[in-house]
Order: C-alpha cells, then structure tokens, then sequence
C-alpha cells in the first residue's frame, strides 16, 4: 500500500481549497460555464443526463480497507447509496450536487483520495494491474512506477492543456491485465541484461478511430522513465492536432505522421533532458518502494487442509476454479470479486458492499483492495485456509458470482440510462445478457469470452477489444447494436472484426447466444477458447448464425 | 488589460506595432514575421524591441534574436490551448532566455500558476478582476510534484534529503 | 456567449427549452415567464424556429441558473401537456430505465 506523507496530504488539502474557490466562483458567476468546465473536469466532475457526475481516481487500483469505507460514506452521504467502479481503475458517483462537491471532496481527501485528473485535457490517472505485487508472473511491482507518475503527472504545469486528454497503463507481468496496447502510452516492464526498463508503446486508444499502439522503444532504462514521458508529452503538446477534437488524440498525431517520426521527434527531444531534472536514480525508486507496506505475510503451505476439505461442496469448488489464481506468497491466493451478479449493472456496489468488502478485506486480506478494469474488485492477499469463509461472506454480499472472465463477466460502460454522450443504452442490455446466461454449468462449458459493451462510439465500454463487442448506435431513435468479434485486450492486442449490420436491441441477445451457439459446435474441443475458435475460422461462420432467423 | 509582473501589477510601457508601421518613440512589441524578416535591424531602434510569437511556431527560431529582446510575449488563444507552457519552458530552460517571457492572450487567473510554473514572469491578465487574485493564485499550492526548472525542491527529492538530515 | 445553435435552428413541431439546473444538475426546461421548472409540464412550448431561437436565446443568456441548454422535440398529449418524443429525453424525464442499486 503507498502510505501518503505530509506532502500529500498538503496538496490535496490546497486543492480541496483551490477547488472550493472555484465553485463558489462559478455559483457567483464570476466564472462562467467555458471556464469552468475545464477545471471541474479536471477534478473529476461532469455534467450528465440527470445530475453532476464526480469520478474518483484509485490510483493504480489499489484501495485501503478505510479509503473504501470513505467511498461508501460518499456515496450515502452525497449520492444514491451505490458507486459504478470504471474501465480505469476509478469509481463514479452519478447523483452528486455541485454545491456539495466541497464538502465531498473534503471528505474524501481525509482518506487520501481526490478526482483529480480523472477528466480534462491533462494526463490521467495511471492504471495497471490489478495483480500487482501478487502474482507470481511479475519481475517488479509496477505501482513503484505508477506511482513516481501521478507525482510527475499531478498538476503539472507544462501537460495540464494538452490537446486532448492522455491515458497512460503499465504492466510488469508477461500476460497484461492492464491493456496497455490500447492507451496514449503503455508500459511492459521487462528485463535485459539484468537491467529493468521499459518496452514504450505508443498511440493506442479506441474510440471513433481505434488504433493498437506502436513500439516507440522496445528496452528504456527504468532511470529514464520520467525523461522519457516528459519528451513524448512535449512532442504530443507542441505539435498534436487542436483544430478537431477527434483528430486530437496522440494516435492521429503517431498516424500521421509516422511511428518512425513521431519515434525521432521524442528521442530528439529526449536527448536534450535525459539528464536533467528527471533522470531517476536507484535512491529515489527505492524512496517510492519505501513507501508501499508490504503485508506482514504468514508463513503458510498451499493447499491447506481446510481448503481441501471445503472443496466438497461443489457451489465452493466451482468458485475456486473460477475466481482464485495464484499468488507469489506460499499458502496465499488473490481472489476475485465479481461485480457482474446475474440481472445487476456490470461494475455497480453499494455502499453496503463496499462496507463488507472494507470489513473482509481487514479481517482475510491485510487490509487491502484492488479495482480492475474488467470492472471487479480484487482481494490482492488471502490465506487460502481462509477461502471457504471468505467465499461465504462474498455469497451473502452478493459479490461470489462464478463468472469471472465469462460471458457474463460484462464490461458495460454507463450508457444512455446515465451519459449525455451515449447513442443507446448498455446497462439493460448486459442486464439481459446475465439473465439468458445464469446457468453456472452453461457459462463454464463455454468458457473464457469477453463481451465488452459501449453506449457509444467513444468506447468506454472497450467494445472494440471484447471477444465480442457490442456497440450502441441509434437509428430514427430506436436503439441498434452493432457487434463485432475477434477483439482482444491483452499482450496479443487486437480490434474486433465487424460481423454485420447492427441488430435491433431487441435481437441482440438471441444474437449472441447463437453466435455462441455456434461457437460450442464448432470448436475442436471444449479446450479451444471463443477467441480462439474465431481466430481459427474467421468471423464468417458466426455471420451465418448471427443472422440465420432474421 | 492589466500587465502583473513578478506579482505585481505595473504599467505596461510596451506598444504593440503593426507590421507596416514604422516603430514609435516607445518600446515595441512586433510581429514574429517581422521580427524574422527585419532581423537585426530592428534592435537599432533607441527603444527596447520585445515579439509576440504565436504558440503555431518553434521557439527555438528565436535563438538568434533573445540576447536583444526586451520581451517575449507567448500567446494563449484561449485558456485551453496550452501549446505556450512548452514554448515557455524551452525559452527558459533550454534557450536559457532571461528577459521578460510574458502571457497574452485569454490569460485567466486559474492558470496563473502554471504560467509563472512554466517560466512565464509577466501576466497580461485577460480581465480587470482577475489582476487582484495574482498574489492569493500564485500561492494556491506550497508544494510541487515535478521539476520545471524554476529550481523548487520537488518530493522524490525532498523526501530523499528529508530521510538523508 | 454565441452558441453555435443560435444562428441556424430548424424545428419541425413542438418544441421545449431544457437544461440541467447549475446548483444540483437536475433536469429543467424553461417556462414562458424566463423561470426554469423541473417539470416538463411546466415548459413553454414554441412551434416555429423563431421563437424556438428568441427561448433558446433567453436560456442561454441564463447559464448562472441553467447550464448547457438546447431545444428538444416534444409530442402534445391529448390533455395538452408536452411529452418527450425520443429515447434521451424520456430518459431525462423519467430517470435511468433500470432500477438503481440498492434500491429495494
């Protein structure tokens, strides 16, 4: 866990000030709207369909017991009694008033938390995986990193008006849980040599132009990080495009005029800073190191008898084949929290949720949380003698759904039912996805399958990346759904393929399941995933289903 | 609009000159394209001559002429274009320029403290109300995460010195 | 502040005025006296661009109290009373079309 210093707690004290300011500017008209809405974006705060929007940064996913408990109070105090946990790490409150933001904020900064740079124009909160410092296929926790960039990132002055906004992710494990290769900047931590350094991937991103990002430099020494990012930034600031906002993003910037040049532009620039200000040396890595509190592990063996023994029930069995992987620590586990119940919204908690997670993690997990972009919650730390209880406590909270990377494991963006962008709504449509896809036997037969939905082309729903992907457009005011497949998130990053004309909202489920359908008939056996089934056969044997009865 | 510098608010002696007028009996402030095509010439003039350089073009064409120029003036279109905060960092920390690197342009009081972060000195506030708030903006924050050359001790550093006393 | 809808604005039947109140983001629409309301049935309904612009133009010059106005088609019910005519606007009547978390 990053433990805030005096310094930390200094700035977001002056920023809750700073930011009170301005509301009591914008209230009195002193500010009007266009110069407000930047510096409430950049705090977090939209305006949507029915109220302000705050969202909440969680640094590289990682939550304390205490912070969590700050967002359940925020949640009953200033909003609806539930949260919706993002594509990137944050949480989102959807009922908050402006003239409460203050006080909110206030609250939350108590905690050690904030919505800074969470929106606007600047960089934003930086994510990785939600494994970190768990899982036993990572060479460095990636957090180190992580965090020595929300401090270089956090108001700086030169990068606070970009021309658009700037997504950076990092991963130090071989399979990355933090899609980096669809991010403004992705970060593979990996060894040469004996060094550690950087594989700099540059311009992915989704949206209306989707792009896989390109290796800028495939080794960065670790000491250069900061120096490096400083030079990409500068070439995106000085010459990224601010005529049309959807030409904007660093990938049209890379697109246009090259990887190779864009690639010159930043090490030209680079060469002139690598050793000044920025350079990074061991001392000041193991500074930020020293400030992450490694748990007081036990000393423990795997696989316990306590685990064995509760492995006779086969509702716990099913659980702990589906949402408990490996840990690095001997008789230690990370478990996943499913945040998709069967008819719920993908990514919601209550207050009350995130009250017993908080309760569960100090009683089983040393006190921490982490959030993933596939919209779960994660604890990073059990004892596996502890798995059978914890299992129990999750049942009742509703939080121990076996669907974690199933098909009903959705990834569904807020939609038309909160987001003044969205074409069409998300949310009901994952909700009937998890009704025709409960039958526990049914969804692990079919397997791994990620369906990602979006309300609209900006894609917060990461609909191009899903195994199947499910966009929201809007026809003479009736809801369609465009559905691609073949998309992938991970170290193999790749867009979805198109498979036809967009289907009535209606349709879209029988869709789906006859696409899946044909998916269990013709893989060569149960051992061959969706994905890779499609890869196999291309997407024309599903166009065929797909459409069949229409 | 009322010029801040340093700070405080001052009188701003500077005249802004078209390009096919000849220079006043005044301090100037040119064009880019005049300050391109004249050169050298116009530091001829017995007043202090400064540029307002537009954030579309590279600084580092500036090189030549920064000994001699009174000031740069660096322009905000509107708040939210911030191509002048890189402009204003390479004048003064890679072209090493010390004279007066001054705002213009849609200069609000929410972004007083990045400009003068980023090396700007001279403010030419966009509205009258805003020239009072310089002070209480400048002083928004006490600490500062990252480097920008203007020599603030920074934390991955000041916590560093900070375990090392 | 001139927006971008204010020079050319076509309507095609009844049309509302509406916004989200600065205070608390709640839907409003803009009734015939320059007041805003948080019930549709409140609003000022205007049939030609014209007046559709002079409302919008009202509104706009309002955004301490309003923010981020636009017109919106409305349908007249049998009892006289504006209805929303699409899906977003039925949405921001209505509230979201699931039941929210928690809720029992």
């Amino acid at each position: 866990m990053y433990v805030y210093d005096e310094f930390d707690r200094t700035f977001l004290q002056e920023r809750v000030d700073e930011f009170r300011d301005q509301v009591r500017r914008r209230l009195s008209g002193e500010l009007n709207e266009e110069e407000f809405k930047p510096l409430r974006l950049m705090n977090g705060v939209y305006l949507q369909l029915h109220a302000y929007m705050l969202r909440i940064a969680i640094p590289y996913g990682t939550l304390s017991s205490d912070q969590l408990r700050a967002l359940a109070h925020v949640a009953r105090r200033y909003d609806r009694g539930y949260g919706h946990f993002t594509t990137r790490q944050n949480i989102q409150f959807n009922w908050i008033k402006l003239e409460e933001l203050p006080d909110a904020m206030a609250d939350l900064a108590r905690a050690g938390m904030h919505g800074l740079q969470t929106s606007g124009n600047c960089i934003r909160n930086t994510t990785t995986d939600q494994w970190a410092a768990a899982t036993p296929e990572e060479i460095e926790d990636p957090r180190l990193y992580a965090e020595i960039i929300r401090q270089w990132s956090t108001l700086h002055p030169e990068f606070t008006y970009l021309p658009r906004k700037f997504k950076i992710a990092i991963t130090a494990a071989k399979h990355d849980r933090a899609a980096i290769r669809v991010h403004d900047i992705g970060l593979r931590l990996h060894r040469r040599d004996g060094e550690t350094g950087f594989e700099v991937i540059v311009g992915g991103g989704l949206g209306r132009t989707p792009f896989i990002g390109k290796t800028i430099r495939e080794f960065l020494p670790r000491h250069d990080l900061l120096s490096y990012l400083e030079a990409v930034l500068r070439t995106y600031n000085a010459n990224g495009r601010r005529d049309n906002i959807y030409k904007a993003r660093i990938k049209i910037q890379v697109h246009e005029i090259g990887t190779e040049e864009f690639t010159r532009r930043v090490e030209e620039e680079w060469a002139q800073i690598k050793d000044g200000a920025l350079a990074l040396d061991d001392a000041a890595i193991d500074a930020i190191r020293a400030h992450f509190k490694e748990p007081d592990f036990a000393t423990l063996v795997d696989d316990p008898p306590e685990l064995e023994a509760a492995k006779a029930d086969p509702a716990f069995a099913r659980w702990h084949a589906n949402a408990v992987a490996p840990h690095r620590k001997p008789g230690h586990a990370i478990v996943t929290l499913s945040l998709k119940p069967v008819g719920g919204p993908p990514g919601d908690a209550t207050a009350e949720q995130m009250d017993a997670v908080a309760d569960l993690a100090d009683q089983y997990a040393y006190g921490e949380i982490r959030v993933a972009h596939e919209q779960n919650l994660t604890l990073p730390h059990v004892a596996q003698k502890d798995l059978p209880a914890l299992w129990r406590a999750l049942d009742v909270q509703g939080l121990a759904t076996p669907n974690i990377g199933l098909i009903s494991d959705i990834i569904a963006c807020p939609g038309l039912d909160y987001c003044s962008l969205a074409n069409a709504r998300s949310i009901p449509l994952a909700q009937d996805l998890t009704k025709r896809f409960a039958d526990n036997d049914r969804i692990a037969d079919i397997g791994r399958v990620h369906l990602n939905i979006s309300g609209c082309i900006n894609a917060c729903g990461h609909h191009h990346v899903g195994h199947i992907g499910i966009l929201g457009v809007e026809k003479q005011d009736q809801e369609f759904y465009q559905i691609t497949l073949g998309g992938k998130a991970n170290h193999k990053a790749r867009l979805g393929e198109l498979l036809g004309p967009a289907v009535p909202e209606s349709d879209v489920v029988d869709v789906v399941e006859r696409i899946l359908d044909a998916y269990v008939e013709l893989r060569t056996d149960p051992k061959e995933t969706f994905i890779a089934a499609v890869q196999r056969l291309g997407i024309e044997p599903f166009k065929e289903r797909a459409y069949a009865a229409r | 609009m009322p010029l801040v510098k340093n700070g405080k608010p001052v009188a701003d002696p500077f005249v802004a000159v078209a390009d096919d007028a000849p220079l006043p009996d005044a301090p100037a402030l040119v064009s880019a394209d005049r300050l391109l095509k004249e050169g050298a010439a116009l530091f001829a003039h017995a007043y202090p001559v400064g540029v307002i350089w537009p954030n579309s073009k590279d600084v580092l064409q500036l090189e030549p002429f920064l000994a001699r120029l009174a000031v740069v003036a660096l322009v905000f279109p509107k708040f939210r274009d911030g191509r002048a905060y890189t402009q204003a960092r390479l004048l003064r920390e890679r072209l090493r320029y010390t004279g007066e690197l001054r705002a213009t342009g849609n200069v609000l009081r929410d972004q007083f403290l990045l400009m003068v972060r980023c090396g700007f000195d001279a403010l030419d506030v966009a509205k009258d109300a805003d020239a009072a708030a310089v002070e209480k903006e400048l002083h928004t924050y006490s600490v500062f995460y990252q480097p920008t050359g203007d020599g603030r001790p920074v934390p991955l550093r000041a916590r560093l010195a900070a375990r090392n006393v | 502040m001139t927006s971008p809808l204010q020079q050319k604005l076509k309507i095609t039947g009844p049309t509302v005025i509406t916004a989200n109140r600065l205070t608390d983001g709640v839907v409003v629409w803009l009734k015939a006296d320059g007041g805003w309301s948080a019930g549709l049935a409140d609003a000022a309904v205007v049939n030609t661009s014209d007046d559709a612009l002079k409302l919008l133009g009202v509104a706009n010059a309002d955004e301490n109290r309003a923010v981020g106005a636009y017109p919106a088609r409305v349908e007249i019910a049998a009892d006289g009373t504006p209805r929303p005519v699409n899906l977003r606007e039925r949405i921001r009547v209505g509230g979201p079309t699931i039941a929210l978390p928690g809720a029992a």
